[in-house]
């Protein structure tokens, strides 16, 4: 027979078992309605950057001298540019670019940065010194001339916006890792990790970054919009991509020699930039609600 | 509180060093001969020798970087490469533009972004406060490239009202400061309204409404006067993003300032000129964080007592 005891302890069992923090983050995070529609709008968006390509209803390079500038229709939604070429699959198409650039810079700042800050809060001293009055440096120019200063040295391409995107996030990155690893190293199971004769590798990564996880998550969403914003900027002022390739950024600064005209060539390619960036702000608002300690407890 | 000014002004004095080092060393980074790159693909190895022995570049580094220092000291930036005008000359005409758009720029969006932060703290999870944050959110993410085409084909193009670009009185200014200031003013509404709620909760807050004070009173005299001293901070250390995004404005409306020049400047490969200007913005920015920081001190009591 089973003892009342026993029952009570499978209860308590299935009930810690059932406990997950997805579960409760998701639970918080579906009442922030706006972020919840973000995340399904960028969702899709990253579907269609995967499938652009096979969906696109024209080829994106093939130009069309018998459509040339023609307004939005049924047969071009987003109408056409100045080489007749359609703007809705140059859009399609160009979500990867615009997606890509950011995704990479933004992901190799956070690598680069989170373990500088890491490695400066934990070990501080010269160490932290040293990392520290080189963020000061980098963050003596505005985010956007670093960035121009840094393709003007490469020279113009993706790749180069990239390397200039992702240097400007990493001092920001640093600070942010290194505030959160001061406050995480004073915890009692640091210290107990420490005594039991953990590496500092073990440490750090199985005790400190995950405490810094929760800060992460909402800066690189707010910073993937703002990687994507300088990124269409500098390809905008002639330093990204090249001028064929349907990178959004692009695509409004050829057409902007057509805005009396036809302005829908830069009003469709400002739109989908626009929606992009509100999109990941919309989303990084939602989590800062939802994982911020401090908008939390309040 | 005079410490704390001297002090924050002998630090900044190494990172000032470290960016006339990064600076000078600009043209050194660049991949290739700088020599020829200057004196173009078709010069002659004569020709690309007379270059290098212009620019001082046959020199040690470290003599290039004494000269490069004490010419920065008496205000000699060298000359252009396109125009073959002294850098400080081509300068002169170009700051002050600037340094005006950014000031109008920031002077509109700290007001309209204060009134829009104070009107949605106060209407809170009401609809002004919904519009006033739908509005703050948007700002952030409108592209300024993009706002400022759309301003030009409305108000330039359609309504014939302003200039499409150029600098020509005060009217070329309007639609350039609304560009650059969207951004700004999202930023200063977002905080204003977090930093009022804050505010809005304090014990002399109520205190100030139990014995009878006007809610006018209570809002401005009491919880804005003492949210403004964080939002004063915020909007100082957003002059960097003015700085940056004056670059993208500056080409949008062909706005003959140092953004502009910097842009051209690259195009033309001009480096003497891409080298100076990145090291006024550099200080700019830094004398901009130093009197702000300055400020912070003189608004809040409590750093005043500190010290």
């Amino acid at each position: 027979m089973t003892s009342p005891t026993t029952v009570q302890n499978s209860q308590v069992q299935h009930t810690q078992r059932k406990y997950s923090p997805f579960k409760e983050f998701w639970k918080s995070f579906k009442k922030q309605k706006a972020a919840l529609l973000a995340s399904i709008f960028i969702g899709l968006l990253i579907v269609v950057a995967f499938i652009g390509p096979y969906i696109a209803p024209y080829d994106p390079f093939e130009p069309n001298y018998d459509a040339l500038l023609e307004g939005p229709s049924a047969s071009h939604l987003a109408g056409t540019d100045e080489y007749g070429r359609d703007i809705f699959s140059r859009l399609i198409v160009g979500a990867k670019i615009s997606l890509m650039v950011s995704f990479s810079a933004v992901f190799l700042g956070l690598i680069l940065g989170t373990i500088l800050g890491l490695i400066s809060g934990y070990f501080g001293g010269w160490i932290d010194k040293i990392i520290m009055r080189s963020c000061d440096v980098l963050f003596s120019f505005p985010d956007l001339l670093l960035a121009i200063a840094i393709v003007a040295l490469l020279g113009p391409g993706i790749n180069n916006v990239i390397i200039a995107v992702m240097i400007f996030s990493v001092p920001s990155f640093a600070r942010l890792v290194r505030g959160a690893t001061l406050n995480a190293k004073e915890n009692v199971y640091v210290e107990a990790a420490q005594s039991m004769g953990a590496s500092h590798v073990r440490v750090l990564w199985k005790h400190i970054f995950p405490e810094t996880m929760s800060e992460l998550i909402i800066f690189v969403t707010m910073r993937i919009g703002t990687a994507i914003l300088a990124a269409s900027g500098l390809s905008f002022l002639g330093l990204g991509a090249s001028p064929e390739m349907p990178e959004w950024g692009v695509m409004l600064s050829s057409g902007r020699d057509y805005l009396g005209t036809s302005s829908h060539v830069v009003i469709m390619p400002g739109i989908a930039i626009f929606l992009t960036v509100l999109a990941f702000n919309l989303i990084g608002d939602g989590l800062r609600d939802v994982l911020d300690p401090k908008i939390k407890n309040n | 509180m005079w410490r704390y000014i001297a002090r924050r002004i002998v630090e900044m004095i190494p990172i000032l060093i470290v960016i006339s080092i990064l600076t000078f060393l600009f043209i050194h980074f660049i991949p290739g001969d700088p020599a020829r790159l200057v004196a173009g693909k078709d010069a002659t190895l004569e020709d690309v020798e007379n270059v290098r022995h212009e620019m001082g570049l046959d020199k040690p580094i470290v003599t290039q970087y004494v000269d490069y220092m004490k010419n920065l000291v008496t205000g000699e930036l060298g000359t252009s490469l396109t125009t073959g005008l002294p850098v400080i000359d081509m300068f002169k005409t170009r700051f002050m533009p600037s340094l005006q758009l950014t000031f109008l720029s920031m002077f509109w969006a700290t007001l309209m972004g204060l009134a829009i932060g104070v009107f949605s703290a106060i209407n809170k999870n009401k609809w002004p406060d919904y519009f006033g944050m739908v509005t703050a959110v948007s700002g952030i993410s409108i592209p300024g490239f993009w706002l400022g085409l759309l301003l030009i084909q409305l108000f330039s193009v359609q309504l014939g009202l302003l200039p499409t670009g150029g600098l020509d009185g005060f009217s070329s200014y309007i639609l350039p400061s609304i560009t650059l200031g969207a951004g700004i003013m999202s930023m200063i509404a977002r905080f204003t309204r977090s930093s009022m709620l804050e505010t809005l909760q304090a014990d002399y807050i109520r205190t100030g409404r139990a014995k009878g004070l006007k809610e006018r009173s209570v809002i401005v005299t009491h919880a804005l006067r003492n949210s403004l001293i964080s939002v004063v901070t915020v909007a100082g250390l957003q002059f960097g993003f003015l700085l940056g995004g004056s670059v993208v404005v500056e080409t949008v409306f062909s706005f003959p300032g140092m953004g502009r020049l910097l842009i051209d400047s690259i195009a033309f490969r001009d480096y003497p000129v891409i080298q100076s200007a990145l090291l006024l913005f550099a200080f700019e920015f830094i004398l901009v964080n130093l009197v702000v920081d300055v400020l912070y001190t003189v608004l809040n009591p409590k750093i005043q007592l500190d010290s």
